[in-house]
């Protein structure tokens, strides 16, 4: 028998009261003592003073900051329009690896390749063969652009991987739900349209989100072949003040995005674990 | 002429002889129950029936037609076949209206509003009306189960299999899926059943069949067979499963 308290609290739950209180504290104390280690311990470097003049300094920081974060717009324009492409033709080539279809083969080794050649290339080298390549073709304006070359070398990159999460999503839905669909007698392209699909692409969100964080920090890329987006404006900025606080400055705008982001994502994985246990 | 007819059906996975010259006669209106013990190969058969499996030799025969002529498109066939699954395979992602009218819509290409009176009609014939909008997640066995017949019936098929469609199922909830049946042979559908449930198959079954290795080794009206099975591998069976 459990007897109650004038708390109206079992037994057990004051016990348990106590031990997340006590937990709390260790928590608390533990954490306060590890910052303040790094506050006191790190400012005892010798060569402390230099590094903070270079890259905390807080004039530049203030001075250069907002330029950054006008900057920062281009970086998020770029991934705006180059991640809906990446979902489109990674979805497509998801699609072309799974035909069954024998008139599809060659579309089938196709996707094969591209999913090989882009996985397998470091994306800035991609970003310059394609960034340099194509407008060393002499292409009149404004097909010469670096814009448009260096989102599709991010386009075509992210896709071979997105591609890939796609199908391993399709693969993840159980036989038996295509062979339901196939039972009432729906084709394989309806099968897969109103069936697989919804269900993978529902499961693979959260490691999609992942790879699209990855992306909006990748297009920094870009600033190696000419977009002043901010980056290369932290570069600029360094150069002319010589203070490395601008990259300092650009790190702060990446993360305010990513870290919540990549809560976001990881909140969802762990919904859906929860969901599918 | 019998609605459905198998005339030595071979299935093989690889080395594995499951299907080994399957005969079997399926006349209109008729409820045929497949019986045998796990491994067998009832469920192999019943997807040689309605072209989830390609069979390696013999013919299924529907109303006279070989529909297992190799390079025979399948879909028309499975149109005129129903299925239920032992696991309901019910499309997680859409309600139970949503499933069961998937099909006639892409298929037949008829609108939402036009299936609209004759789904829920048959919601209601099967106890489920208070149920279309919900989910499948939201539903018990029995009602998936329910909705799983449902689906395969709003297209208005000609022969249902059912493989093992109560094995799923908390005890208490098989008599409900079992009444369906009931209802489904009154109104003088053809069926094919896998099945455990014995006392069910020799109340309600026109011809039971005993599968084993792939072979149906003895066949006959339910009275004869699990009144006096000829076989010893059935006597065996029959046996240890009305045990
Ligand atoms: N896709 C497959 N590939 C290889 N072997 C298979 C496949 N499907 C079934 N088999 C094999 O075929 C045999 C018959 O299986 P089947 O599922 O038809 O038996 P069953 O009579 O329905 O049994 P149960 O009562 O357990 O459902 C089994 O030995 C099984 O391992
Ligand atoms: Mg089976």
């Amino acid at each position: 028998m459990t007897k109650n308290t004038a708390a109206g609290k079992t037994r057990r739950q004051i016990y348990e009261d106590r031990l997340r209180r006590r937990s709390l504290i260790v928590a608390c104390a533990s954490s306060l003592a590890v910052f303040l280690a790094v506050f006191l311990l790190v400012p005892m470097a010798p060569g402390w003073d230099k590094v903070k003049a270079s890259f905390f300094n807080w004039e530049v920081f203030a001075k250069t900051f907002p330029d950054l974060l006008r900057a920062f717009k281009l970086d998020v324009a770029i991934f705006l329009w180059s991640a809906p492409a990446i979902v489109i033709l990674g979805l497509l080539v998801a699609l072309a690896r799974d035909t069954r279809n024998p008139a599809l083969f060659p579309l089938r080794i196709l996707g094969a390749a591209y999913t090989d050649i882009f996985r397998g290339v470091p994306v800035v080298l991609t970003v310059y063969l394609i960034g340099f390549g194509i407008p060393g073709l002499g292409l009149p304006r404004p097909w010469n652009s670096p814009y448009i070359w260096g989102s599709l070398a991010l386009v075509l990159t992210y896709s071979a991987y997105v591609a890939e999460i796609f199908r391993s999503g399709i693969d993840s839905v159980h036989a038996s739900q295509r062979a339901a669909a196939q039972s009432l007698g729906l084709s394989e392209g309806d099968s897969m349209r109103f069936v697989i699909l919804p269900q993978a692409i529902r499961r693979v969100i959260p490691a999609q989100m992942n790879m699209f964080i990855a992306l909006q920090k990748d297009v920094a890329l870009l600033s190696f072949i000419g977009p002043v987006e901010i980056f290369r404006q932290a570069g600029v900025f360094k150069s002319l003040l010589a203070n490395f606080t601008p990259y300092v400055g650009a790190a702060v705008i990446f993360l305010a995005v990513t870290i919540p982001a990549t809560r976001y994502a990881d909140y969802l994985m762990a919904k859906q674990n929860r969901e599918r246990s | 002429m019998s609605k459905l007819s198998l005339k030595g059906v071979i299935k093989r996975f690889g080395e594995h002889t499951v299907c080994d010259g399957i005969d079997l006669d399926v006349n209109e209106g008729e409820m045929v129950c497949l019986i045998g013990a796990s491994g067998a190969g009832k469920s192999t058969l019943l997807r040689c029936i309605n072209l989830l499996e390609t069979i390696e030799d013999g013919e299924v025969l529907l109303d006279g037609e070989d529909i297992s002529l190799p390079g025979l498109n399948p879909q028309p066939v499975r149109q005129r076949i129903g299925m239920v699954f032992q696991s309901y395979n019910l499309f997680p992602h859409m309600t139970a209206a949503e499933n069961v009218m998937l099909a006639p819509r892409r298929v037949y290409r008829k609108s939402r509003a036009a299936l609209r009176p004759e789904v829920t009609e048959l919601f209601e014939r099967f106890g489920l009306a208070d149920r279309m909008d919900h989910y499948p997640d939201q539903l018990s066995g029995g009602q998936q189960q329910r909705v799983a017949i449902v689906r395969a019936l709003a297209m208005k098929p000609e022969v249902m299999l059912f493989d093992e469609i109560t094995s799923a199922l908390d005890p208490q909830l098989v008599g409900e899926v079992l009444d369906v049946l009931r209802l489904l042979k009154g109104s003088g559908m053809t069926m094919v059943l896998a099945t455990h449930e014995m006392a069910f198959a020799r109340e309600a079954a026109d011809k039971v069949c005993f599968l084993k290795d792939g072979k149906i080794v003895e066949e006959g009206p339910p009275d004869m067979l699990f009144e006096a099975p000829q076989h010893a591998d059935t006597q065996r069976f029959l046996e240890r499963a009305l045990k």
